[in-house]
């Protein structure tokens, strides 16, 4: 019984992880329909933004301490941001109204370059560093379940960034322009919002969760690598698409899920060598027998 | 004469033909220079095939090193099993057979992936069949038959010129003369426009399906023949980047074009040969060269005359 709850917090913190980039995946479909395929990478540059700035903010703060954490957080979730919008206005901004394919082989590429360039001996080489620690470490016990502070806080992190982004979605102005964008970005665009500032807002903000995901991965696991945003990224859209792409509380919620069944799976006999291939299984069922996923509404395609 | 060179059965005898010939020559040719040509045929069988699916029927699949890894794991067990129980000589009788075998279980999972693909377009497709590959990968790497994850080694050398080229002849005629055909045309009508293809009466999902099907048989020949060629493989060498490889040749041919993708076959499989001092820098600048592409020449490199009128939808 111990065992299966104590898998269920790894599950949960994996799940976190994986939720935080999904809903990138997934606003960025809402506002753009298509897969930002280096979304991934943007949380493996988070997990690396993070890795050197620590050194540097230890200076001022003494790491491992909460106010350095925050610190490093807020920093890297700033870094991201602006990553992911210089990507969008790179790459993607000349081509819009291009054909899906057209953008979607283009976000493939960005992947590549940015995973092969980080690579390189010149930026982070592609062997695995170590991630520093940036909490006092400690244990701790909640109805029954033991946590130890990374745990903790990846969760307690998930959730307020889930509840900050909830409501800037749902009650501000530039919640509602997304909201409208996404819905029919041409009659948005009549109605006086600026497309393009809030793609660019939703890139940024997409983003900025993917750094906080990477910052809270490379805590977790510590071991970080420039290849790491691709399984993690894909994982990350299957979470996506198992909630419903464009639906936010769907993205948490697959992503919370497919972390579940992964660290159970990984935990099983027999099952856990097939571990990674969990997923894709995953993606093609539900692709199979309710592409809406399970929390999506279900679209009338138009001609 | 130009109407006898367009015959394309004709031109099929003489890409035979010509195989046979240089075949014949191979034993005095330098040993590295006679791989990296075995490189290219393979290459263009990859190319040719994957064109289909991705140019012709506008399908986007990522999961070609995927159907090419079944071939090569199906047809380096036949042989290996042969080597074994029958000996040197029966084993060069067992070399096509494989291949073949390789090819149909390749196919058979092309119809597996065709048939839910029926159901998805553009990037859900595309990441399907990048999720098929991995499985497939994630699947070798734990059956124990298969080697797992260190894979088959001492699979015979019996991969030649005469064989590449032949098939590599055979599997563009194949594609040329099915895409040619009034059959064919099915799959530019699904590629052009879906919605008004199956309002003609065209059944796109049995199109997508062929597609699917006879491009990863030829992704199969094309993993036998590089198993034989190669004499070691693993779950590794079949990995996402062998797809992305095939994809950016496709790409770079301009999509839908044969020639152009032949050629693309060509210069990328020697441009890492004679770039050996940017080795490094291969990927980067593959990379970089899909994004320009995508963003100022999106028809493809070696695509010249009328332009396609792009489709916004």
């Amino acid at each position: 019984m111990n065992e299966i709850s104590q898998q269920l917090v790894n599950g949960l913190a994996l799940g976190s992880v994986y939720a935080l980039i999904a809903i990138g995946y997934t606003m960025v479909y809402g506002v753009l329909r298509f897969i930002n395929f280096a979304h991934g990478d943007v949380f493996m540059l988070g997990s690396f933004a993070g890795f050197y700035l620590a050194p540097q903010i230890a200076k001022w703060f003494p790491l491992p301490s909460w106010g350095g954490w925050v610190a490093v957080m807020a920093a890297t979730m700033i870094i991201c941001a602006i990553i992911g919008i210089v990507i969008e206005l790179l790459a993607y901004r000349p081509l819009r109204n291009r054909p899906k394919l057209t953008v979607l082989i283009t976000a493939i590429g960005v992947s590549l370059l940015i995973q092969y360039t980080c690579q390189h001996q010149a930026f982070f080489g592609a062997s695995q560093k170590a991630f520093p620690p940036l909490l006092p470490s400690g244990n701790f016990s909640l109805g029954g379940l033991s946590f130890n502070t990374t745990q903790f806080v990846v969760l307690g992190v998930t959730l307020v960034l889930l509840a900050a982004l909830t409501f800037i979605v749902k009650k501000t102005r530039i919640g509602m322009a997304m909201r409208a964008v996404s819905h029919n970005s041409a009659a948005a665009s009549l109605m006086g919002i600026s497309n393009s500032f809030i793609i660019s807002f939703t890139f940024g903000l997409g983003s900025a969760l993917a750094g906080a995901g990477g910052i809270l991965y490379g805590m977790t696991y510590t071991g970080i690598e420039p290849l790491m945003g691709v399984s993690v990224g894909l994982k990350a859209f299957v979470a996506a698409v198992l909630g419903g792409i464009g639906n936010l509380p769907g993205a948490a919620l697959g992503g919370l899920l497919l972390g579940i069944v992964e660290t159970y799976a990984g935990g099983m006999s027999g099952v856990s060598t097939y571990r990674d291939g969990i997923a894709f299984a995953i993606l093609i069922l539900i692709l199979i027998f309710k592409p809406t996923g399970l929390l999506g509404s279900k679209q009338i395609e138009k001609v | 004469m130009s109407r006898i060179l367009k015959d394309p059965r004709l031109l099929l005898l003489i890409a035979i033909v010509a195989a046979v010939i240089t075949g014949l020559g191979a034993d005095q040719m330098n040993l590295y220079y006679r791989g990296v040509i075995i490189d290219i045929g393979i290459a263009i069988i990859l190319a040719v095939s994957l064109n289909l699916i991705n140019g012709h029927t506008g399908q986007f699949s990522l999961g070609h090193a995927g159907f090419m890894s079944v071939g090569a794991y199906v047809a380096a067990m036949i042989t290996l099993a042969a080597q074994k129980s029958m000996g040197a000589e029966v084993l060069a009788w067992m070399f096509l057979p494989a291949l073949l075998v390789g090819g149909l279980v390749a196919a058979l999972a092309g119809l597996l992936v065709g048939i839910p693909s029926l159901r998805l377009r553009g990037d859900y497709l595309a990441i399907v069949t990048l999720g098929f590959g991995e499985i497939i990968r994630v699947i070798f790497q734990n059956v124990e038959a298969a080697g797992g994850a260190s894979g088959l080694s001492g699979i015979p050398r019996m991969t030649g010129l005469t064989w590449t080229f032949i098939l590599a002849a055979i599997a563009v005629y194949v594609v040329g003369c099915l895409v040619n055909s009034t059959y064919g045309r099915g799959f530019i009508a699904v590629h052009d426009d879906e919605v008004a293809a199956s309002s003609m009466g065209l059944n796109p999902t049995r199109y997508k399906v062929t597609a699917f099907v006879i491009g990863a048989f030829f992704a199969g020949i094309a993993g036998g023949l590089f198993a034989h060629h190669k004499t070691t493989i693993n779950p590794q060498v079949f990995d996402f980047m062998k797809s992305f490889e095939v994809v950016v040749m496709v790409i770079l041919g301009g999509m839908g074009r044969t020639g152009g993708v032949i050629l693309a076959a060509i210069i990328l499989t020697l441009a890492p040969e004679f770039l050996r001092a940017v080795a490094e820098y291969r990927m980067i600048i593959y990379a970089l060269l899909i994004i320009f592409l995508m963003i100022a020449r999106p028809q493809g490199l070696f695509h010249f005359g009328r332009k396609r009128k792009p489709l916004t939808h």
